[in-house]
């Protein structure tokens, strides 16, 4: 359900009915901005930005830094759970050498 | 493309399939007893299986695919209303492409198209008030569908036609709420379900409030995802990351498009065009208390259904669909006897092999009926 | 030039009439001065009911004869990339060259719906001819039909083709072998995207060229290199899906596609990801797909990125070993598999 896509803000095509030319890898199409519009702030400030669109609808204004955020979680979550991994084996390890310490 | 191709990068997932194959271990679910954690969206649904993310799951992990396909869910007796207006020779038809192929008791709206009815596909419903300004001597009727993601987009469009003295365009509204949905599954007895993949774009309208009774009412965890492959592995690994703490609660994998709260503008648009059906019927699920909208009194000339007056009748699902046990994860698609055989793509018997977003066609269009066995 | 010429019975905004199929003068005019000028501008041949071949002309070039025929039938007429008429021309020259047939010789039908405008037919009826020349097959024989307003769509166009295998070649559906590399000419969907986009119903403002061209002298450049191919289709309607589906029923073989391999432009990604639509059952009418020993895989490939409709041409999968036959796997990048299969209908866009 719901189908949405990003597409970058890239002309105002009629500022009274807040509509605005989208650009999707290419392809424009007219969207209505009403949703990601700020009362008494120009459409043109939109320029540029990059919004998720749906049906013919700018639904959401795409926040440029969770998405870098996301990513960098993204990209820890290998690293980090290696880490914790081999925190977790090393305990393991650890646990497993006492008992025999104390078979011993 | 930008926020598309960073969330494909497959040595990401490549990490997560390992990680969440790790911690579905820890958490100790087993073949017998997999984890089973829902997708709420038929847009999950489609993610899943368009990148076979399935095929790369531990066999102790397994998706439960939810109700939130629209069209899945359009009820028999909505399509042969649309059907019934369709063929009036004043009106212009304008619908979702999702909704051609999905059958009434009378066919399609495709094959309503084929006998004479001018039906149209549009992108936006703002696409179907175009047609009517351009055609002012025709009535169009927009097939207003989807969830709360699309529903502010028809509330506008009602809107911007009262504004602009539109008289000749109307909606066959069908809009659909997730949220009393859930609840009634959640409150079916032994609800098999550990956990929960949350809709992303009805997120960012509503936000992630309206999910929290889930976590505090039924204790299950809800991690709210976007549609791209690592978005949906990132949230189910978060979903069992909060399994294996003993956590319930609701969290936002898609924060570059969900604001916590939604979009104001869009709800106020919604709370000012439509008001709560006391009753909407879903295929598939039977009836459910206050889980669609239609147009508000003052909107009444707007609504096709009081301007056309279809019989609105209550065509029951088919015989032998067990299309909601499929739907909470209680069987698989190929457990059920017509799946295949008396219900197919090309001509669906239940809810769930309507469209490619349902779980039956995502099965049979992406892994072949053998693939199922 | 001839083809401007008055035609009689022309209606008012200088559209066809039913007279154009009459019978009468208007008929006489419409055909000699549009169609036979227009693909035989260097003179009129003898107007006999049938076009006639020497044999022993077809029998120096091969030991087969192949035939085929195709109706034509697009909205909008006139698309970017090509039109009704190019498409008419290429698809009939394509299901020809696919066989490793050389065309011969092309027939043309056309059955016209009554108000079409002269202008327009003209403009087809030259790209026809254009791409005719182009392909170096003469069309040779024809008819006209008009018929009342909202029995068809404007035009439609039906062409044959006869064409001449050379002995050697043995191209089959049915020809796929395990360990064998599939090809494919080009980018996916450039034609389905395009006439989705012409339609204009959608409302995206993008120029997406159909890539409708005859692929007679690609897969003859192909052919001369690699006379031992396997199996060829051209991917129309369906899409890449159709064809791999049918190839590997007909073969009988399993058939493992990667997905990182299949080229597709960005901006039909961009149409595709809008409408959630899938590039692999888009139509194609400039696209073969060619089936190779491994050992002729990268003189294949060699000879088809050195023709101008070949440049982005890949090797985007192969004959699995084993696998149950008749099934086609798409191996994506994450190593996940799915099935593909045999499309279903109209592709219709998933929105909400």
């Amino acid at each position: 359900m719901c189908l949405g896509i990003p597409g970058r803000i890239s002309a105002i095509l009629d500022e009274a009915n807040s509509l605005v030319e989208v650009d999707v890898a290419g392809v424009k199409r007219s969207v209505d901005a009403v949703c990601v519009a700020e009362v008494d702030v120009p459409l043109s400030d939109l320029i540029g930005t990059w919004v998720l669109i749906h049906v013919g609808f700018a639904m959401s204004r795409i926040d440029e830094a969770e998405a870098l955020e996301t990513l960098r979680i993204l990209a820890e979550i290998g690293e980090l759970d290696g880490e914790l991994a081999a925190m977790r084996d090393s305990q393991e390890a650890r646990n497993s050498h006492e008992a025999m310490e104390i078979q011993g | 493309m930008r926020f598309i191709d960073e969330f494909r990068d497959p040595a990401l997932a490549e990490k997560l399939f390992t990680e969440i194959a790790q911690t579905a271990k820890r958490i100790g679910a087993v073949r017998e007893r997999p984890v089973t954690i829902m997708e709420v969206c038929g847009g999950h649904t489609h993610t899943i299986f368009r990148y076979a993310l399935e095929s790369r799951m531990p066999d102790n992990v397994q998706f439960a695919h939810g109700p939130g396909c629209p069209v899945c869910v359009l009820p028999r007796g909505r399509v042969d209303d649309a059907i019934t207006i369709a063929r009036r020779p004043e009106v212009i038809f304008t619908t979702f492409g999702d909704a051609m192929r999905v059958p009434g008791a009378e066919g399609s709206l495709i094959q309503a198209r084929a006998a004479g009815a001018d039906v149209r596909m549009v992108y936006s419903p703002l696409d179907a008030l175009a047609l009517a300004v351009a055609n002012p001597d025709r009535e169009v009727v927009f097939f207003a569908l989807g969830f709360e993601t699309t529903t502010p987009s028809t509330a506008l469009t009602v809107l911007r036609a009262a504004r602009s003295g539109v008289r000749n365009f109307s909606l066959l509204c069908h809009h659909i709420t997730i949220i009393p949905t859930l609840r009634a599954l959640l409150e079916q007895p032994d609800f098999p379900i550990d956990g929960f993949i949350g809709p992303g774009h009805v997120s960012m309208v509503i936000g992630t409030k309206p999910f929290h009774f889930i976590p505090e009412e039924f204790g299950l965890p809800l991690v709210v995802a976007g549609f791209e492959p690592l978005d949906v592995l990132q949230s189910l690994l978060m979903v069992l990351r909060q399994i294996e703490m003993g956590r319930a609660c609701v969290e936002n994998q898609y924060s570059r498009v969900v604001p916590p709260d939604g979009n104001k503008a869009a709800m106020a648009a919604v709370a000012q065009v439509y008001e709560t059906r006391p009753q909407c019927e879903w295929r598939g699920l039977g009836t459910i208390a206050e889980s669609g909208v239609r147009l508000a009194e003052p909107w009444a000339a707007f609504d096709a259904e009081r301007r056309f007056e279809p019989a609105a009748r209550h065509t029951p699902d088919p015989e032998g669909c067990r299309c909601n046990e499929v739907l909470v994860g209680r069987i698989r698609p190929w457990d059920c006897a017509a799946f295949g055989t008396t219900c197919r793509p090309d001509a669906p018997l239940g809810a769930l092999m309507v469209s490619s977003e349902g779980a039956c066609a995502a099965y049979y269009q992406y892994q072949g009926m053998k693939g199922a066995a | 030039m001839s083809g401007e010429e008055p035609i009689s019975g022309i209606g008012p905004g200088g559209r066809i009439t039913l007279a154009h199929g009459g019978g009468g003068t208007a008929m006489r005019d419409l055909i000699e001065r549009v169609f036979v000028a227009t693909f035989h501008p260097e003179g009129t041949p003898p107007l006999e009911d049938q076009a006639r071949f020497d044999l022993a002309a077809f029998a120096a070039h091969g030991d087969r004869l192949a035939f085929t025929t195709d109706g034509f039938v697009v909205e909008p007429l006139e698309f970017p990339g090509g039109d009704i008429g190019k498409l008419a021309v290429c698809g009939t020259v394509n299901d020809l060259a696919v066989g490793g047939a050389r065309p011969v010789a092309l027939s043309a039908g056309f059955i016209i719906e009554e108000g079409l405008e002269l202008e327009r037919l003209r403009r087809i009826v030259t790209s026809m001819a254009m791409e005719a020349a182009r392909a170096q097959v003469p069309i040779v024989t024809g008819d006209t039909k008009v018929v009342p307003r909202g029995a068809c769509d404007g035009l439609f166009i039906t062409t044959t083709g006869i064409g001449v295998i050379r002995p050697d070649y043995q191209i089959s559906i049915a020809g796929a072998r395990p360990g064998d590399v599939i090809l494919i000419n080009g980018s996916l969907g450039d034609h389905g995207a395009a006439i989705l986009c012409a339609r204009g119903d959608l409302a995206l403002d993008v120029t997406i060229k159909s890539d409708c061209a005859p692929l007679h002298d690609l897969a003859a450049a192909l052919l001369q290199a690699v006379p031992q191919v396997r199996a060829m289709r051209d991917a129309t309607r369906g899409g890449l899906a159709g064809v791999l589906t049918e190839l590997a029923e007909a073969s009988r073989v399993a058939i493992g596609v990667d997905e990182a391999a299949l080229p597709v432009r960005s901006e039909v990604a961009g149409v595709c990801e809008i409408l959630g639509l899938d590039p692999l059952y888009l139509a194609n009418e400039g696209k073969l797909v060619a089936v190779v020993a491994p050992e002729h895989a990268e003189a294949a490939l060699e000879a088809m990125r050195a023709h101008p409709l070949g440049v982005d041409a890949a090797i985007i999968g192969k004959v699995a070993a084993e696998g149950r036959p008749g099934t086609v796997t798409l191996i994506n990048r994450f190593g996940g598999r799915r099935a593909v299969t045999m499309p279903s209908g109209e592709q219709l866009p998933r929105i909400c």
